[in-house]
């Protein structure tokens, strides 16, 4: 597929599939990952957690771990207590448990620190912790957390009297009930979207280095959001913010995983505030996987009204999640149940309405967006599931019932009965294309034929619409942060340039990508470009990664700021050709006078001259700084389109065919935005075939561990085949629209739906993720029965 | 115990105490940061190395146990101050994104071909089913892995000549 481009290869700006510039030191092994950080009198920390789910703590005793060779100290909750630090507000507005004082609600939950001089005692260390545990009952589903005889879990909570964590409502209740009454047809489906864990193969972890004699705290952290972190360590600990550097350095995937804030980065950093030396922790597996930022865990129930025709009239969904024990989704404060209210989807109708409520359990807390922006991964489930099985009910072809609902062409920028305003898209086209690439018609006919012989073959689509790269001021931020973010561009006399980001690659490519941008609009290679990023000293403020905001945020400032040095460019250029300045035109790193190509300078004659020979009057130098805040979200969508064979005796299905078409808008570097899109449907397949964090009926974890908590392989994932549309975005500087998540937002949809489209003649509707052959022989049993 | 373990050509002679892993020696006795860590139970794959040329989760073998023995870490693919095909595939094919998984891809991938110099994509996937990563979906690891071995086809084909 050849993207549009207006720069030549050597310039490399939007469009070209540059290679990576991070590839250089990645394949060298030369990262420079968290766990590669040394500083001389380093120490090392391992955590205690609780082996149980709800217990009360009556004592800790701490004398064989001290009596270790190498152990310097053993926090507990009532030591960091004693600094105010035993609690730490989460960021949703709760309070989580830094170290357990009273008592333990979940089962890895953060106990004590070891501190010891090698990774190996401190573990060692934290073997011989002796917690004296009164056990009580776990609190392990949202629906037995609610139960008014049930536990309060959240005791220690002033005014808290049962287990609900938040409530939450959105849309126009009547509106929906009278779309309801006078509904041909009511459709509805109850899901779980389970517990699942992001995973990133490097684990959570920092350096905590306090310098006791400067108050300087050079704190490295796998961050995604450094700049919000190094604010939040400000407020949470009552350090000066100017005294406290996060370095964010590489990282081994994030996934929505490294945004909160552990207990771990807390107590490691109070631990070197009072020792005085460097302080590691790296977590381990279990750790990660027990106790840090899940997502999902939505028990859902919609409903749809619709026409005998196919026309959706309204939408009634009633969430209930699973919080665990804190009430921790990394979220836009405004809303309590992130981005789900995207849940009517593709279509135009008038009436949605939902309503959200949170319970506390005795389970790990996070609600993390995990490659998706704030629950829009579940609404985009919910949704694609609830026309596939309206579909069925009405006995019209599921892409023809989408075609009869979608969102028009025209109808953009189209406002959704729950307030988002899609920024523009072509739907009808992007499913045809799709249709058409996997032979949507002829699969239907082979679909028939194989079931007359007692062969399951289901075709399964899924078409999303995403709302990503949070987002305007005056609707978003996180703990009162608005979600703006940063460029920071300077053009060196040699014409070679620094741009300094407040977003944080974790495998993105930002380092390309962003030299890209800038590439595009002053004409400077992006090669001679360098990324800064991660670290937040030398790097303007943003609030970092994750909900697919580091185009349509970072990537429109830095835009703006390109285009702020191309003004001056100009100008710079007027006066060396002794022209004016609205006759300088620029294209491709030459600035020439309007109707005399030869009488040119090039962007690095106008660099070395921003330095060497200005206009009277101007300032000196070729830099600039924006902070961008965006009007808009903007609207990602995408097709997808799964053939699945399913065994009938054994519940074993394979993906037969993906075809997965993507409109992000304008692509940057197509070759990344493709990787992208692969990484995506795998973490997709992941959540509906095999990937799920469960608990037994005491709380104990299943799926603590790369042996119990299944993320798929090279052998299992299946094959994808790619397509693309561009409609750009129009209110973004360069049209893009975000692209990190579609795949993993839209595609567990397409697969269920595949499966279930498989079994649909034998009366199956649903299957809850992640579908286990079990589950579908169970199916199938009972669909005979 | 006083162990002697050859790393990427270099013999590196160190007392270790008899439970230290392999891959912590590697990373902090020896001091090459290029192999990983990510699971603690052999599942992950981003531990891998080659010791005596074979791929091994140096996560799960004992510092002693490699005494005497010589381990190849991704430092040690380059030759010449030559990258490694393989090397040069991943980054061409877009074979990595974060990197964490990468320098195990590539001395799984390095040592397939050794084996076996034209895999199809299937004997690929399966010889890296044994390492798990999150970013890329696989599709373009295979790719580099048979992108390398076309090159190496190449370079052999072109010496013959």
């Amino acid at each position: 597929m050849t993207a549009h481009t207006t720069t030549p290869p050597e310039i490399g700006g939007i469009g070209h599939s540059l290679k990576r510039v991070e590839d250089a030191r990645l394949i060298e092994g030369q990262g420079n990952f968290l766990d590669d950080i040394s500083l001389p009198g380093m120490l090392y920390m391992a955590l205690v957690r609780s082996p149980v789910a709800h217990a009360r703590i009556n004592g800790i005793d701490i004398e064989a771990a001290m009596a270790v060779d190498g152990v310097l100290a053993v926090v507990t909750g009532e030591l960091m207590a004693a600094h105010n630090l035993a609690w730490m507000p989460t960021l949703s507005g709760d309070t989580q448990a830094v170290l357990a004082t009273d008592k333990v609600r979940y089962q890895g939950q953060e106990v004590a620190a070891v501190i010891a001089t090698d990774p190996y005692i401190a573990a060692d260390g934290a073997e011989l912790v002796d917690v004296d545990y009164d056990v009580l009952p776990a609190v392990v589903t949202p629906q037995q957390s609610l139960d008014p005889d049930t536990v309060v879990i959240r005791d220690e909570k002033e005014g808290q009297t049962d287990n609900l964590a938040y409530e939450w409502e959105c849309g126009d209740d009547a509106a929906t009930a009278e779309a309801f009454a006078r509904a041909d047809r009511v459709v509805s489906i109850q899901t779980h979207y389970p517990r699942s864990h992001p995973a990133p193969l490097e684990t959570c972890g920092i350096v905590a280095d306090v310098n006791p004699v400067t108050g300087q705290a050079t704190i490295y952290m796998t961050s995604q959001a450094p700049h919000a972190h190094r604010t939040l360590f400000a407020m949470v600990a009552g350090l000066p913010e100017q005294n406290i550097r996060i370095i964010s350095p590489d990282i081994g995937g994030g996934f929505g995983n490294k945004v909160p804030i552990y207990p771990g980065y807390v107590v490691a950093t109070a631990a070197s505030l009072v020792i005085g030396k460097p302080v590691k922790w790296v977590e381990t597996r279990t750790g990660n996987l027990i106790s840090t930022g899940f997502g999902r865990d939505y028990h859902m129930s919609g409903e749809l009204a619709l026409t005998d025709e196919g026309r959706i009239l309204g939408l009634r969904v009633d969430v209930l999640s699973d919080q665990g024990a804190f009430y921790s989704d990394a979220q836009p404060s405004r809303y309590r149940a992130g981005l789900f209210h995207v849940v009517t989807g593709s279509y135009d109708f008038p009436a949605a309405h939902i309503t959200c409520r949170g319970a506390f359990t005795n389970k790990a807390p996070g609600g993390v967006a995990y490659r998706c922006s704030f629950r829009i991964t579940e609404a985009s489930y919910l949704i694609e599931r609830l026309v596939q099985t309206a579909a069925y009910e009405l006995g019209i072809d599921p892409a023809d019932l989408r075609f009869r609902n979608f969102i028009q062409p025209e109808q953009f920028p189209y406002e959704t009965p729950t307030g988002f305003v899609y920024d523009s898209g072509d739907y009808p086209t992007a499913l045809r294309k799709a249709l058409d690439a996997v032979g949507y018609e002829q699969l239907r006919e082979e679909q028939a034929e194989a079931r007359a012989q007692g062969r399951l073959i289901g075709i399964g689509i899924a078409h999303f619409t995403e709302a990503v790269g949070a987002g305007p001021a005056h609707t978003y931020d996180i703990a009162g942060l608005k979600m703006i973010d940063s460029a920071e561009l300077r053009v060196h006399p040699t014409g070679k340039a620094i741009l300094k980001l407040g977003v944080k690659t974790q495998g993105q490519g930002h380092e390309t990508t962003f030299a890209q941008i800038v590439a595009e609009q002053l004409g400077i290679p992006a090669y001679d470009i360098k990324v800064e990023h991660g670290d937040t000293d030398h790097t303007p403020y943003g609030l970092g990664t994750y909900a697919s905001r580091s185009t349509p945020v970072g990537g429109a400032a830095t835009a703006v700021v390109a285009r702020k040095l191309a003004d001056k460019a100009r100008h710079i250029a007027a006066h060396l050709l002794e022209a004016a300045v609205e006759d300088i035109e620029m294209a491709a790193g030459k600035l020439h006078v309007k109707g005399s190509p030869d009488q040119a300078v090039t962007i690095q004659d106008v660099a070395l001259a921003a330095y060497t020979n200005l206009p009277e009057g101007m300032e000196y130098g070729l830099e600039d700084v924006t902070y961008y805040n965006p009007p808009n979200l903007t609207f990602p969508y995408g097709s997808y389109i799964v053939v699945v064979e399913v065994d009938p005796d054994t519940g074993v299905w394979k993906v037969e065919r993906m075809v997965a078409l993507d409109d992000c808008g304008v692509r940057i570097n197509p070759m990344i935005v493709e990787g992208q899109i692969h990484g995506g449907l795998t973490e997709g397949f992941a959540m509906s075939s095999m990937q799920w964090i469960t608990f037994d009926e005491d709380g104990n974890c299943i799926g603590s561990n790369f042996m119990d908590y299944l993320v798929p392989t090279a052998w299992e994932t299946p094959r994808f085949e790619l397509l693309e549309t561009v409609v750009p975005s129009p209110h973004h500087p360069i049209g893009a629209k975000g692209v990190g998540e579609s795949a993993t937002v839209g595609s567990p949809a397409a697969y269920v739906n595949a499966v279930v489209d498989a079994l649909a003649h034998l009366g199956v509707r649903n299957i809850d993720m992640p579908v286990l052959p079990d589950r579908v022989w169970e199916a199938i049993d009972s669909a005979a029965s | 115990m006083e162990v002697t373990v050859n790393v990427n050509g270099t013999d590196h002679t160190a007392d270790v105490e008899p439970r230290k892993l392999l891959v912590d020696h590697i990373r902090t006795v020896v001091g090459l940061t290029g192999t990983h860590i990510g699971c603690d139970t052999t599942s992950c794959g981003v531990c891998t190395v080659l010791l005596d040329g074979a791929p091994v989760k140096s996560c799960t073998v004992l510092a002693v146990q490699a005494d005497g023995r010589s381990v190849t870490t991704v430092e040690g693919l380059k030759s010449g101050g030559e990258l490694h095909p393989v090397q040069t595939a991943f980054s061409d094919e877009h074979g990595l994104q974060c990197g964490f998984c990468t320098p195990a891809m590539m001395l799984v991938g390095a040592a397939l071909l050794e084996q076996n110099p034209d895999p199809s994509d299937e004997e690929i996937r399966w010889a890296i089913s044994g390492n798990l990563c999150r970013c890329t979906g696989y599709m373009n690891i295979v790719k580099s892995i048979r992108a390398a071995a076309e090159a190496k086809a190449t370079a052999a084909a072109g010496a013959d000549s």
